[in-house]
């Protein structure tokens, strides 16, 4: 972060208009990858709305809305499409990642740097993040993808494979009695309703602080629904990553242009509405679990 | 003619018969001296039941004319001995002064109570009971609860009063007529004890079920908790099993005595989606333990009995297989002896839960507060890049 710190308020005041004209952007993910953030995110939504009511349905709010949307019968039929909806986003996922692996060849995808698979480095940035925390350390520098994102994104991984193993065990119970215990068929929607319950408060409140409402990122990080980043959030915020692709000479490889103004009011309008979703979901979870027990 | 309005004014006479008496009470707008009509309808009291009797059979007090203004008050017990004592017995003892007649109407018109015109006709009877029972003032004073309407509205009021179902139970025959007890009294016929036996006269075929199950069977031995019917049925709304509003209320109706059973259900998909309503075929208590005779599980005719799993679980699940009727209805996740597997699952679900939201709650306010600080000690106004240069 060398380079930064020697913006100094002269020199920064000289740059800045040259910056405010030519601010660069930097690609961090793919249309389709965007596209899967939001898919994950509507069906998500869905499923916690009416999931939720199912959870706590001897509480009053639960059985408005059930009473308004049609009962149990509506509420189930949402809840399974949103499933299938979610279900099919995440195969198409796990296809995306193993065509990339494994027909591409692409480099780094399990190991390294840009690889989502946690390594010695992000336990090292977790006590180090904590230390400065604590003010006890210098902020660490992260690379690619920095260790709570690797925990978002495998608490989702693993979410969905257990949220939805155990709820199309539910689904289809009969079938999957043939092959599963009997006590299983009552510990699937202890399961099912638990792990949905830490995924919609996790998600509603530390992915929502964490991501989108802490300070340097307060409202909203745009680039989930750009796909595109300012030279300067890059370098801030990934130190590490812009600095090996400096290094390798690649960052002329990664520029994209500005993200245009309709697409980012267009996703801000989506982008809240599922925040502020989210927040009355974690609100009302919050009054039903402690309230209701 | 004048003579004749000499004697009848002048000297008493003996009165012989209803034309006696009629010559002047036939005059409908008759009052007494305070104001109370006197006039009889004489071709409705000459088709009435007691038409063929003379007036002074029951207005015994007189016996020529003139007769005094106050005359002694009719007697019904005279004849209606049996009736009498009844009343007496009974709740409605000393309810009001002439209890006879604020049941059969006017005395100089009452029918049979086979006859339409009868006010205890059975299609009459509700009117008949409703004019005090219905009325709130009444209610109040006796404390009672307002049943007219609620009755009106169940499938025996509809039958009696919309269908003219003679049969269908109207107010009488569940609660008697001169005999009414109260239903804490045992000897009333809506006592808990007498309950089936009232709901039996028609519906047979249920009471015997009902008297072959557990509760029946316990009944029957005295024990007043168990359930009889008006407490899953109500005794005057009488709903629809298959309606939803009796769907929804009848599980907590079991689960008042069964506590440990509802809490378990509660935890239950069954439950769940039941409490939401509007998809009331979800299963509950009797849908499984069957309804009028319950019997214990260990009993093979029991719905529950292990051997007849497949068949009760499988009316709502088509597919249901041997493995499948393992699923445990009731079972409880709090409970390490009765369900270990699950026991275990549960407690590492929740510590999974609360271990990972208070490690990242710490650890995402301790991260908003670091950065609020940052935030704070770069100079107002100053561009976001600037930041970064205090912790380098």
């Amino acid at each position: 972060m060398t380079e930064e710190t020697g913006a100094t308020p002269a020199t920064a005041s000289t740059e800045l208009p040259e910056k405010l004209e030519q601010e660069k952007y930097y690609v961090r993910f793919t249309l389709p990858q965007r596209y899967l953030h939001a898919v994950l995110f509507s069906s998500f939504l869905g499923l916690a709305a009416t999931g939720l009511p199912m959870r706590f349905s001897d509480n009053p709010a639960a059985r408005l809305f059930a009473s308004a949307v049609g009962g149990f019968g509506a509420i189930l039929f949402f809840h399974k499409f949103c499933a299938i909806v979610l279900t099919l986003a995440f195969l198409f996922h796990l296809k995306d990642i193993f065509s990339r692996a494994f027909i591409n060849k692409e480099k780094g995808m399990f190991w390294g740097p840009t690889s989502m698979v946690a390594n010695w480095k992000d336990v090292q940035d977790l006590v180090g993040h904590i230390r400065w925390f604590l003010g006890l350390g210098p902020k660490p520098k992260f690379d690619r993808y920095a260790y709570w994102e690797k925990f978002d994104y495998w608490a989702v991984f693993w979410g969905m494979i257990v949220i939805g193993f155990s709820g199309y065990a539910m689904w289809f119970a009969p079938f999957f009695a043939r092959f599963l215990p009997g006590w299983a068929l009552n510990a699937v929607l202890v399961v099912h309703g638990e792990e949905a319950l830490l995924a919609i408060l996790f998600i509603f409140s530390i992915h929502f602080v964490n991501t989108h409402l802490r300070p340097g990122s307060f409202p909203m990080d745009m680039v989930i629904f750009s796909g595109k980043e300012t030279e300067e959030e890059f370098k801030k915020k990934r130190a590490l990553e812009y600095e090996r692709v400096a290094a390798e000479g690649k960052l002329k490889t990664r520029e994209g242009d500005k993200p245009v103004y309709w697409w980012i009011n267009f996703a801000k309008v989506v982008g809240f509405t599922a925040i502020a979703i989210g927040l009355v979901l974690l609100v009302l979870t919050l009054i039903a679990y402690f309230g209701g027990a | 003619m004048g003579l004749a309005a000499v004697l009848l004014v002048g000297a008493p006479f003996v009165l012989r018969g209803q034309t006696d008496c009629l010559s002047c009470h036939a005059d409908k707008t008759l009052q007494d001296a305070s104001g109370h009509s006197v006039g009889v309808d004489a071709d409705k009291f000459h088709g009435s039941m007691h038409g063929s009797l003379i007036c002074t059979d029951c207005h015994t007090s007189i016996k020529e004319y003139p007769h005094p203004d106050q005359p002694a008050p009719v007697k019904c017990a005279s004849c209606h001995a049996d009736q009498a004592s009844a009343i007496g017995g009974s709740i409605h003892d000393g309810v009001s002064a002439n209890p006879c007649t604020s049941c059969h109407g006017d005395a100089h018109a009452i029918f049979p109570k086979d006859d339409p015109r009868s006010a205890v006709y059975p299609l009459n009877i509700p009117r008949t009971c409703g004019t005090c029972h219905a009325n709130e003032a009444l209610a109040k004073k006796y404390g009672l609860q307002n049943v007219y309407a609620t009755y009106m509205d169940s499938i025996h009021g509809y039958a009696v009063s919309k269908e003219g179902l003679l049969v269908a139970a109207n107010c009488m025959s569940c609660h008697g007529s001169h005999n009414i007890l109260s239903h804490k009294d045992p000897k009333s016929t809506t006592s808990r004890i007498n309950v089936p036996n009232t709901c039996g006269a028609c519906h047979g075929g249920v009471k015997d079920e009902y008297l072959s199950g557990v509760h029946g069977k316990s009944l029957a031995e005295g024990n007043q908790k168990v359930p009889v019917c008006t407490d899953c049925h109500t005794a005057h709304a009488i709903l629809q099993p298959t309606e939803a509003t009796f769907r929804m209320q009848s599980t907590p109706i079991c689960g008042s005595c069964h506590k440990d059973q509802l809490a378990t259900y509660r935890d239950t998909f069954h439950s769940q989606l039941g409490l939401l309503g509007g998809y009331v075929e979800t299963a509950r208590c009797w849908d499984c333990h069957g309804a009028h005779g319950v019997l214990p599980a260990s009993d093979p005719a029991s719905p529950v009995n292990k051997a007849n799993l497949i068949k009760t679980c499988g009316r709502c699940h088509a597919d249901a297989n041997l493995s499948f009727v393992q699923y445990q209805p009731h079972a409880n996740p709090h409970n390490r002896k009765l369900n270990p597997a699950l026991y275990y699952v549960r407690t590492f679900m929740n510590l999974l839960l609360w271990g990972t939201l208070t490690f990242f709650t710490l650890h995402t306010l301790l991260w908003f507060i670091r950065a609020k600080i940052e935030q704070g000690k770069s100079a107002p106004g100053r561009i976001e890049q600037g930041k970064e240069a205090k912790h380098d």
